[in-house]
């Protein structure tokens, strides 16, 4: 099974519609994507870009109103084809997922050591003292202070962090080879995200896990991405390695994302917002789903959608006129303080 | 020198809390503790400071929307906080404010003209209501909303849109200041971008003066002149943007530097680990001495018996450190 050209997760001609009283939401078209053993992938993009869907469709955590189509293979086994039972067995001993909310994972009337050692009973037949002794000695490692005290506690009387720590603890538990983080700090302080992402990093280092990290939050993304992918109307719109997407975007979208986020490390005066707004999904627009909001689109990409093309060795975008090298993407890039509105 | 709109002085504001069962006595939490700045015409003052730590205490406490337990909040001369009932709901013409949750700060029952026109109702009594219909399209056309949409309601909007119906309505009565609650952190980062700029777009054409309260310092910094960081309730550090963000002298200032993201895989992969470990306490019993000194890198046994006077360490900067020196003297954490 440690076949090493077979992707952990590939997804391929992977979709998903929502049948609504207005029509059918286009939520995630024709992706292609993978992730490899032990890389640590960011999926970007705006409120609504189909970065939660793409993976709760993994998970089997579609609402009742969705369809999906396509390919979604772990280890080689599309997930899409298995039983419940099958897809169950998988969801808690190879891949786990950890949410922006810890509430949702967590069980309010249950202590936390009841919560941890229930997985590991279930999953890897433990008993109750072993299953007990794992989850204490998972709760050290992912730096709960006085991990003896909180294992008795109930959620409730624990701050956000820690509770997503506990979260991010119960996911790791199987050792999973595969965990898909949610926004996972975006419901917390700067400090705490920090300690989160640190974790993150430490735990995918040592154990060898890969991580698929969702999120909205590009800085975050350079910390601790290996792999960026894009998202823009349901659609990936560029992937890259983390440097070349920061330092050399090459579709007008990842550029203009890139320019509209204020920096912690240097004064400026204005940030260039992107206008518009994102397209409806129940009518996406023809051609390039980007066109009406950039302020490079010309005929071609009105009339028929750029394919995601291999620009660079490890690189796609699905653009006509990608900007293929740095000085390009910075060139058109000269702030504009009265653009603002759009 | 310029002309000092706002004075802020030794302002406390403590919440009393129910006991823990029937007979147990009540206790008090100090969500702002002493704190003293003043504010110039046409100046935008950022706050910061983790989830907790008193930022929208101090924003709506200074406004009476809250009333401190103790302190002054002077306002062109005069006490608001010995104002009465009458007195103060007409100087709130002059005083506004705009909230996180722009779609839940909407009343969902009135169309965009009736949220936008409410304050000038109570500010402006003697219009008549063509006039106030025309104060109304005026400042949508000014925040970027179409005067069609003036019969919608919120719901109809996105975040983003009714972000703007929050900020026309904030400045339909023309006033001086605006406390600016986390007025972006709901919003998607494109969007955020718009909001932005519109608050400093208008700031420069209404000459408005700002407390910009957000827990981005990334935000702060493009927006703000001045800098006040809160820990616990309390000011830890005060200072002009360039120094607090280059030159910072308290620990607390530079932890929270050194933890926010920097969308730079080069810097974000060579920077110092965050230093800052665990939650901050509670505000209900908190630290003795220096409130920061349990999460401090270079806390010493004084921290924990006098609490650190808020001292000048530079010109209209000061921090409660008594290390500053040594914090200093490391190398700045930002740019
Ligand atoms: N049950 C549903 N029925 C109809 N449409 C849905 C349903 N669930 C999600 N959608 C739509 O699918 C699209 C993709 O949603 P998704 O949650 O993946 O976005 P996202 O990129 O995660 O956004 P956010 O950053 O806001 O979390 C959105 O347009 C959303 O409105
Ligand atoms: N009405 C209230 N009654 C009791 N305690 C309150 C009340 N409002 C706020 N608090 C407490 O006062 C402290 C300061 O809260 P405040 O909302 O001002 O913090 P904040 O800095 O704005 O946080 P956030 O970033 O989460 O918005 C917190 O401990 C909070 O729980
Ligand atoms: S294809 Fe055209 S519209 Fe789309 S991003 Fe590229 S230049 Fe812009
Ligand atoms: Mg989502
Ligand atoms: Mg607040």
């Amino acid at each position: 099974m440690s076949d090493t050209t077979t992707p952990l997760l590939a997804l391929s001609d992977y979709a998903i519609r929502f049948s609504t009283p207005d029509g059918t939401v286009k939520a995630v078209n024709g992706l292609d994507l993978s992730v490899g053993r032990g890389e640590t992938v960011a999926v970007v993009g705006e409120s609504g870009s189909g970065k939660s869907q793409t993976f709760n469709g993994v998970f089997g955590l579609l609402a009742g109103n969705a369809e999906t189509a396509g390919e979604a293979r772990f280890e080689g086994r599309d997930l899409l084809k298995l039983s419940p039972r099958e897809l169950d067995a998988v969801r808690g001993a190879d891949m786990a997922m950890v949410f922006q909310d810890p509430m949702t994972a967590l069980n309010p009337a249950m202590k936390i050591k009841h919560q941890l050692s229930e997985t590991l009973k279930v999953h890897k037949g433990l008993k109750r003292r072993e299953a007990e002794a794992q989850a204490l000695a998972m709760l050290k490692k992912v730096g709960i202070p006085e991990a003896e005290r909180r294992i008795e506690q109930y959620p409730h009387q624990l701050s956000g962090g820690m509770r997503q720590r506990v979260v991010i603890a119960m996911a790791l538990l199987c050792r999973p080879k595969l965990i898909v983080a949610d926004e996972p700090t975006t419901a917390l302080d700067v400090t705490i995200q920090a300690q989160i992402l640190d974790l993150f990093r430490d735990l995918t280092s040592d154990a060898g896990t890969a991580l698929v990290l969702i999120t909205h939050d590009l800085g975050v993304v350079a910390g601790v991405a290996d792999k960026v992918v894009v998202m823009y109307a349901g659609r990936i719109v560029e992937e890259a390695p983390v440097e070349a997407l920061f330092t050399r975007p090459a579709m007008p979208y990842t550029a203009a994302l890139i320019r509209s986020i204020p920096r912690v490390d240097r004064d400026a005066e204005a940030v260039e917002p992107i206008g518009g707004r994102p397209p409806d999904l129940i009518h996406p627009p023809a051609g390039c789903p980007f066109h009406p909001r950039c302020r490079f689109a010309e005929d071609a990409c009105r009339r028929e959608r750029p394919p995601l093309a291999e620009i660079e060795p490890g690189r796609r975008a699905a653009c006509w006129f990608p900007f293929v090298d740095a000085t390009s993407a910075t060139a058109h890039g000269t702030p504009s303080p009265e653009a603002l509105d759009g | 020198m310029a002309e000092t709109l706002l004075s802020v002085e030794h302002l406390s504001t403590v919440f009393s809390l129910r006991g823990r069962s029937l007979f147990a006595p009540n206790v008090d939490l100090k969500a702002v503790s002493d704190v003293s700045f003043h504010l110039e015409k046409g100046e935008t003052l950022g706050i910061v400071g983790e989830s907790g730590c008193g930022k929208s205490t101090l924003g709506r406490s200074i406004l009476r929307l809250i009333e401190p337990t103790e302190g002054r909040v002077v306002w062109q001369e005069r006490s608001l906080t010995d104002l009465s009932d009458a007195e103060m709901r007409k100087a709130r013409r002059d005083l506004s404010i705009i909230f996180q949750d722009p779609v839940a700060s909407l009343d969902p029952r009135m169309n965009v003209g009736q949220i936008i026109a409410e304050p000038l109702k109570v500010a402006e009594p003697a219009l008549s209501r063509k006039e106030r219909r025309q104060r109304v399209e005026k400042v949508m056309e000014e925040v970027g909303l179409a005067p069609e949409m003036i019969n919608r309601y919120p719901h109809e909007f996105s975040g983003g849109q009714a972000q703007r119906i929050g900020i026309a309505r904030a400045i339909v009565t023309e006033p001086k200041l605006i406390v600016c609650d986390e007025p972006v952190s709901a919003l998607d980062v494109s969007i955020q971008a718009q909001i932005v700029n519109l608050l400093k777009a208008l700031k420069e054409r209404m000459g408005l003066t700002l407390i910009f309260i957000s827990h981005d310092l990334s935000v702060v910094r493009l927006v703000s002149d001045r800098i006040l960081v809160l820990y616990l309730g309390r000011v830890v550090e005060i200072g002009p943007r360039r120094e607090v963000f280059t030159n910072p002298g308290h620990p607390y200032t530079r932890a929270l530097l050194a933890a926010a993201p920097i969308p730079d895989p080069k810097i974000a992969r060579s920077r110092e680990k965050t230093p800052l470990k665990g939650d901050p306490p509670s505000p209900i019993d908190p630290p003795s001495g220096c409130a920061f000194r349990t999460r401090c890198p270079i806390a010493r046994d004084v921290c924990a018996e006098e609490r650190p006077p808020l001292a000048e360490i530079g010109a209209g900067h000061r921090a409660a450190c008594l290390f500053w020196e040594e914090v200093r003297s490391d190398p700045a954490v930002a740019g």
